[in-house]
């Protein structure tokens, strides 16, 4: 029973992992940069739905809340290729890598500001509701994050494999000099890429808040997100998936079975492991050009 | 190509193009005119810059000087979405397909910037009539097509965009001659029946010639020769220099070992 009971919430924190790294492999694949502020905007998210929410901020219905953090998360996710990114066109990997990295640590500094550098938790209507089944008590939030990454899942497939615009995406993710001659407008396809992944990570950021605490600082969690989509193959989105559920999985194991201290480490291990000896990742999709 | 009325329409103009890859001058200076249901073969070697040519018409490229026109309206400014939705689309070289998707998705992205289903799906059909291969295929990731379907799915795709002009580059590239017959044939089938002018970039200038009505010669970025196709076919410079015909020998039985070019 406090097997299963690690396992859900190994699943729980692994679908976190999983989004955030989502949100990496959505703008790797389509843009081929690496957003390294990818959890900062998750962590941001997570603050706009506090604001929001929490009866200190603004008081608002959790339920009108959440749309309302994600539509914000999105159209900031927008607007930062819009606006930023997309002027980099043609520099250097590297200065796009720093742009975004400095772009973190700006968007910490004024959630600091904002609502403080003080742990604090989204107010959700389920907030300590637990589930009893046959001696297992689940906790409600833990059980949410599981669904609702499910059901975001299959929204994601469906996106992607029935309309146009998903279809877009893929097609100048693929191939973009060919999206353009086939009138795709590339750039706009970008930004909406961007926004995706700012309304991913706005997902990711409530089942955080609502599982636990969190605060600035949380957003550096990114990096155990990036392992998660390099463990997957980076460019593959059930790869990120899987990546971050195995992390999340290791994780809690590892602490519970392991000496001390291997929780720490387990996710980087298990990220040299695949590097060795599968270096595209689990899902790796890369193919040669016929000629 | 006969055509009924007496003056046909100039389909695409362009005049005075000056084209650049950072500082390199690719293009230098190029003016030329493409007729309503022509075929137009743009011949030339390696690094002649037809390629850059054909991206500066498709807006891929922006010209550093100069005017591309499409029926009369200028339109070497605009992004290159907004050139496939004016009736050009741009058959890349090297058979830039979309390699994780079906061959059908990738039919239906040549039809992106159209919205009307019913005509897309009568293209559909037209396409797989032209190439009844990708038909059986069509629920196969392009990337596992051979060269050949690849290419037959490039032309494909390009025809579901509606297009009144298709730009080709190098369809022959990498093709077997036989194959490249038989996508020339399709060409000029293409052209009689669906009426669509082509502009079509060759390095192979037998095959480019005998599909084509007129053709260009490009030079270091500039053009050097044009005429008629059958002229061009005809005249020594161009069976010297592109159909590898060898001149007559001299007295003492050698080849000249240099050959001036007329246009130098």
């Amino acid at each position: 029973m406090d097997f299963l009971q690690l396992i859900v919430s190994g699943l729980a924190n692994g679908c976190v992992y999983g989004l955030i790294a989502l949100g990496f492999v959505l703008i790797y694949k389509a843009t081929e940069a690496v957003n390294f502020a990818q959890g900062d905007f998750m962590m941001l998210g997570a603050f706009v739905c506090i604001g929001f929410t929490n009866h200190e901020y603004l008081g608002l219905n959790f339920w009108l809340a959440v749309p309302l953090s994600i539509l914000v998360m999105g159209v900031f996710g927008y607007l930062f290729n819009w606006g930023i990114l997309r002027h980099m066109f043609g520099q250097s990997q590297t200065s796009i890598v720093i742009l975004t990295i400095a772009m973190g640590f700006i968007i910490r500094f004024f959630a600091g500001s904002i609502w403080s550098h003080e742990p604090t938790s989204l107010e959700t209507p389920y907030a300590g509701q637990d589930i009893r089944a046959g001696g297992v008590v689940l906790g409600v939030d833990e059980v949410m994050i599981v669904v609702v990454t499910a059901v975001l899942t299959l929204l994601f497939y469906l996106f992607f494999s029935r309309s146009r615009t998903g279809l877009a995406m893929q097609a100048a993710s693929q191939n973009q000099l060919a999206a353009y001659y086939m009138g795709i407008p590339v750039k706009r396809i970008h930004s909406l890429v961007w926004g995706l992944s700012g309304m991913v990570a706005a997902v990711a950021g409530i089942l955080f808040a609502s599982k636990g605490a969190i605060d600035p600082s949380t957003g550096l969690l990114g990096i155990k997100a990036f392992a998660a989509a390099a463990i997957g193959g980076f460019g593959s989105l059930p790869g990120a998936l899987l990546g971050g559920l195995i992390i999340g999985l290791v994780e809690p194991l590892a602490s519970r079975y392991g000496p001390p201290g291997i929780s720490q480490i387990a996710p980087y291990a298990i990220l040299l492991l695949v590097l060795i000896f599968r270096p595209g990742g689990i899902f790796s999709q890369t193919q040669r050009k016929k000629v | 190509m006969s055509t009924d009325t007496a003056t046909p329409k100039v389909v695409l103009q362009i005049d005075n193009l000056e084209s650049y890859y950072g500082p390199i001058m690719a293009i230098r200076g190029v003016s030329l005119k493409v007729y309503e249901g022509q075929i137009v073969t743009v011949l030339g070697a390696n690094g002649a810059g037809k390629t850059t040519l054909l991206k500066t018409i498709s807006g891929v490229m922006d010209p550093e000087k100069g005017t591309v026109k499409m029926n009369g309206e200028e339109i070497q400014s605009l992004e290159p979405d907004a050139i496939v939705r004016r009736g050009i689309v741009h058959v890349p070289e090297g058979r830039e397909i979309f390699p994780l998707m079906t061959v059908a998705e990738n039919i239906a992205m040549g039809a992106y910037t159209r919205k009307d289903r019913s005509t897309i799906q009568a293209d559909e059909e037209m396409v797989y009539s032209y190439f009844p291969i990708l038909k059986d295929r069509r629920s196969q990731r392009a990337g596992t097509l051979s060269g050949g379907q690849q290419q037959m799915l490039a032309i494909g795709r390009g025809l579901m965009s509606h297009p009144k002009l298709m730009l080709l580059d190098e369809p022959s590239l990498g093709l077997s001659p036989l194959l490249t017959q038989e996508i020339f044939e399709i060409i000029v089938r293409l052209n009689q029946e669906q009426k669509v002018t082509m502009m079509l970039v060759e390095q192979n200038a037998k095959v480019a010639l005998d599909a084509a009505d007129y053709g260009y010669v490009m030079e270091l970025g500039r053009i050097v020769m044009n005429d008629k196709a059958e002229v061009l076919a005809a005249s020594k410079d161009i069976q010297e220099f592109y159909l590898g015909v060898s001149q007559d020998e001299n007295q003492r039985g050698q080849r000249r070992w240099k050959q001036r070019k007329t246009w130098r």
